[in-house]
């Protein structure tokens, strides 16, 4: 195997691997606090407004570690900063 | 399949020769309509019984806002009102215009994100100064001992970045799940996508203006001196609409 393939077979296989993690522990904590979210909210029915807004805000950051797997997934796969290099490599 | 619209050349300003991307030439747009539309209803505001459409439909949406903004800060409202409309109003109608085909919505392109972030980033000095003056903001970074002042910078840098890049992401992720459906099933999966994308879009408006709004209000006056040295401080919305 060349390089070329070596690269782009690591970086398909990391793009998953990272999206699978982080979709995987993102969505299982924010499942955590949308239900403490809801628990609340049955228990306090007149703070729904309060408490609807910490948990929008709180999935908010939660997610956004989830977005940082997506972006770099994303530059893994479509905008690889080593691709030009092993292309040239390649081409030596 | 990930177009970057950075990239793209829409047109070129003519006698110049200049390219404008397409993130310039769509935010221009989104500029356009949000100016033609407060225009056509502020045109003619008036008291009374009977007001336009237009009008009542402005008024739904600044008294919203205000409420929510209301809610967070609990006093100075008004002062916060400008600025967090203004980045809400503008992510809701970016995110709102994907809908329409070939659009190419400027949320989606890094710069815009990072723009917005770095007004937010400017904000926090600007509004914690005018609210709480220079040594309570500065103060704000040795708390709650000096030895965190390092920390308390860098968490104002990676607060910035995590907000770009959360807008960014979210929006991408939106247009890149509707063109994979579009190469898989062109018929009609992606309408359910497009809807989810839609509400996914207003989400982050939200919370875009919502975080904005704790880091530029995180700063201020106590609440006991603000009401002593300025009761009427906190206007109300209703005498001033």
């Amino acid at each position: 195997m060349d390089l070329v393939a070596i690269l782009g077979a690591v970086s398909i296989l990391t793009a998953g691997l990272t999206l699978a993690g982080g979709a995987a522990a993102v969505g299982w904590a924010e499942g955590y606090a949308v239900s403490s979210g809801l628990t609340s909210l049955a228990q306090q029915p007149d703070e729904a407004g309060s408490i609807s807004r910490t948990m929008f805000i709180s999935l908010a950051i939660v997610e956004t570690s989830a977005i940082y797997c997506f972006v770099v997934a994303m530059i893994l796969l479509f905008a690889n900063p080593f691709w030009q290099y092993a292309i040239s490599a390649a081409a030596k | 399949m990930l177009e970057i619209y950075d990239q793209q050349i829409a047109f070129y300003l003519p006698y110049f020769n200049i390219p404008v991307n397409w993130t310039i030439a769509s935010t221009w747009i989104v500029m356009i309509v949000l100016m033609i539309v407060s225009w056509l209803a502020t045109r003619h505001l008036k008291t009374g019984n009977k007001v336009s459409h237009w009008q009542t439909a402005m008024e739904v949406i600044v008294k919203a806002i205000y409420g929510q903004i209301n809610e967070v800060t609990k006093s100075n409202a008004m002062t916060y009102m400008p600025f967090i409309g203004t980045l809400f109003i503008f992510i809701l109608t970016c995110n709102i215009l994907t809908i329409i085909p070939e659009f190419k919505t400027p949320t989606a392109s890094l710069s815009t994100t990072g723009a917005l972030a770095l007004m937010v980033l400017f904000g926090v000095p600007f509004f914690g100064i005018k609210t709480a003056g220079v040594k309570k903001y500065l103060k704000k970074y040795i708390e709650p001992s000096p030895a965190m002042l390092p920390f308390n910078i860098l968490s104002e840098i990676t607060s910035t970045g995590a907000m770009a890049v959360r807008l960014f992401g979210n929006v991408l992720s939106g247009v890149i799940i509707g063109s994979i459906c579009m190469i898989l099933v062109p018929f009609i999966l992606p309408l359910p996508m497009q809807v989810l994308g839609l509400f996914t879009g207003m989400i982050q408006a939200y919370i875009f203006a919502m975080l904005a709004l704790m880091y530029v209000s995180s700063v201020r006056a106590d609440e006991d001196e603000e009401a002593a040295a300025s009761p009427k401080k906190s206007l109300d919305i209703d005498e001033t609409l």
